[in-house]
């Protein structure tokens, strides 16, 4: 990333919209950091729909405790949402779940977004979705749509097995089909653990077929249920290693052709990422029920109030809402991150992972290196890797509490 | 379909006519008082002169036309010109900004 920067760099990426990505030199700087009156806005806005979805990925992102349908907000309370985004700032909407094609007024969702001015992009695990559905959704003002797969093609019983969902692979590529035909852009988007990493090359090229702008190769961050399922998708060091390798090569090789994105997995990283790009800093995420977080998994955390979209305004939440402000900027950071030259950098990682392991959220996430849990975390996964993989524990209403014999309890011992 | 053939990197040169594809928005954000490039999970933050290039990105204009129109608006030497201009939309290629 360093070798055309020698000259004048008249275009800097900027905040990133979903967050969790390695930061390089460029993509450092802020939208934010101009104007007065909209220092503080949000850039992206992650509307999980429903958390309805045909799928069981046993690393969903979603909360153990899925919302229940009849806790949704109404369509009219999703447009207003939208309005709401616009007006304060926000750039680019990410309609996602569950699975928001289950939702039958999607396209009037996407309608008033892109009418309000909004980059809207659709994630999906696309199973539901049918060429007539995409066209309406295009017409409406769809801007981009990224499709999550599991593996490649010819590896498809793995990845019905992964998703817990028959032909699911087949029907993902049927769709990734229609979109390109109908012109639109296309990400693919690759969750990877030990079930699926030996085929990190061909599903770069299998991205690369299915005419895809952007293929996300994102290692799964062990939160939800994927902490739940961790000894099941912990990849090794070495797999992981190996990985990253041949990411890099295929950088190299289709550079121009297809833009890859990786989310490298914290537990063999050195320094923890800058989760959420920062907490309230440039995310925002309103969960099926209206609930507003500053990320999709801040309700794990204790002790962190939530409004709701039904009771304040987007603009209000957003500046004065406690579990915002919260973790918001460095002012709550204790050592070693207090003054730590990273700061502001990785922000101490992640407030979640913090909590979930340490039992204080102002806590360095053990992700980073400097902190005292560090070593005794990687350990974890250096173990778990090793031995025999565990039945996936799917992702479904319920399905999170039965099975708790076999496992392993996770890390968190002495702090 | 208009997918068949492009798998390879398109290279930028002084006959090129870019254009940015339908789905990048080169938007003005009146709260933040600057231009933004929208793209799939990136936004870009343009300067003047990136800005101005990319609204002379029609597909018709070559990369040419347009050194050459920022060279006379500048009053700067057209080969400077055209080969920082060249270097920023092979960068934006590159990143699926514009395509030729």
């Amino acid at each position: 990333m360093s070798d055309e920067n020698t000259t004048h760099v008249h275009v800097k990426e900027t905040a990133m919209p979903l967050g969790a990505r390695e930061p390089t030199e460029e993509s450092t700087a802020e939208v934010e950091q101009v104007d007065i009156a909209c220092a503080r806005a949000p850039v992206g806005l992650l509307a999980e729909l429903t958390h309805r979805c045909p799928l069981q990925c046993p690393y969903c992102s979603n909360p153990l405790e899925l919302e229940r349908v009849n806790t949704e907000l109404t369509t009219e309370e999703w447009q207003k949402v939208m309005r709401q985004a616009a007006g304060l700032g926000i750039l680019q909407i990410h309609l996602s779940g569950g699975e928001p094609t289950i939702r039958r007024d999607l396209e009037d969702i996407v309608k008033t977004a892109a009418d309000a001015g909004l980059y809207t992009n659709l994630i999906t695990a696309a199973v539901l979705l049918t060429r007539e559905r995409l066209e309406k959704l295009k017409e409406a003002g769809l801007d981009h749509v990224q499709i999550s797969i599991q593996d490649v093609d010819v590896n498809a019983e793995n990845a019905d097995r992964i998703a817990g969902y028959k032909g699911g692979s087949a029907k993902k590529k049927e769709v990734a089909g229609w979109v390109r035909e109908l012109g639109m852009p296309l990400t693919i988007n690759a969750p990877i653990h030990r079930a699926n990493i030996k085929s990190v090359e061909a599903i770069i090229n299998y991205a690369v077929e299915l005419g895809a702008d952007r293929v996300e190769i994102a290692h799964v961050q062990y939160y939800a249920w994927a902490l739940k399922n961790r000894a099941a998708l912990m990849p090794t060091r070495e797999e992981f290693m190996a990985s990253a390798k041949l990411v890099e090569k295929a950088r190299e090789k289709l550079k121009g052709v297809i833009v890859i994105d990786a989310v490298v997995p914290d537990y063999y990283a050195k320094y923890p990422k800058p989760c959420m790009g920062g907490w309230g800093r440039g995310i925002i995420n309103v969960t099926p029920s209206g609930r507003v977080l500053p990320c999709h998994a801040a309700e794990s955390i204790a002790g962190l109030e939530f409004d709701n979209v039904r009771d304040k305004p987007l603009g209000d939440i957003w500046l004065n809402g406690q579990a915002f402000q919260k973790y918001r900027g460095t002012d709550w950071m204790k050592e070693p991150c207090r003054s730590c030259p990273r700061r502001e950098i990785d922000y101490g990682g992640c407030r979640c992972q913090a909590f979930a392991l340490t039992g204080d959220a102002a806590n360095t996430d053990p992700a980073c290196s400097l902190s005292p849990l560090h070593a005794e975390w990687a350990k974890v996964a250096e173990i778990e890797s090793h031995e025999a993989a565990p039945e996936f524990i799917y992702r479904r209403p319920g399905g999170a509490t039965p099975k708790t014999s076999a496992k392993k309890a996770p890390a968190a011992t002495d702090a | 379909m208009a997918d068949a053939a492009p798998r390879t990197r398109a290279m930028i040169d002084a006959a090129t006519r870019p254009v940015m594809p339908a789905h990048i928005k080169l938007r003005h954000d009146a709260g933040r008082g600057r231009w933004l490039i929208l793209a799939p999970e990136r936004v870009f933050d343009p300067d003047d002169i990136a800005v101005e290039v990319l609204k002379l990105c029609d597909g018709q204009r070559t990369v040419a036309d347009i050194a050459g129109v920022l060279a006379k608006e500048y009053n700067a030497p057209m080969e400077e010109i055209s080969a920082d201009i060249t270097a920023m939309l092979q960068d934006l290629a590159d990143k699926g900004v514009v395509k030729t």
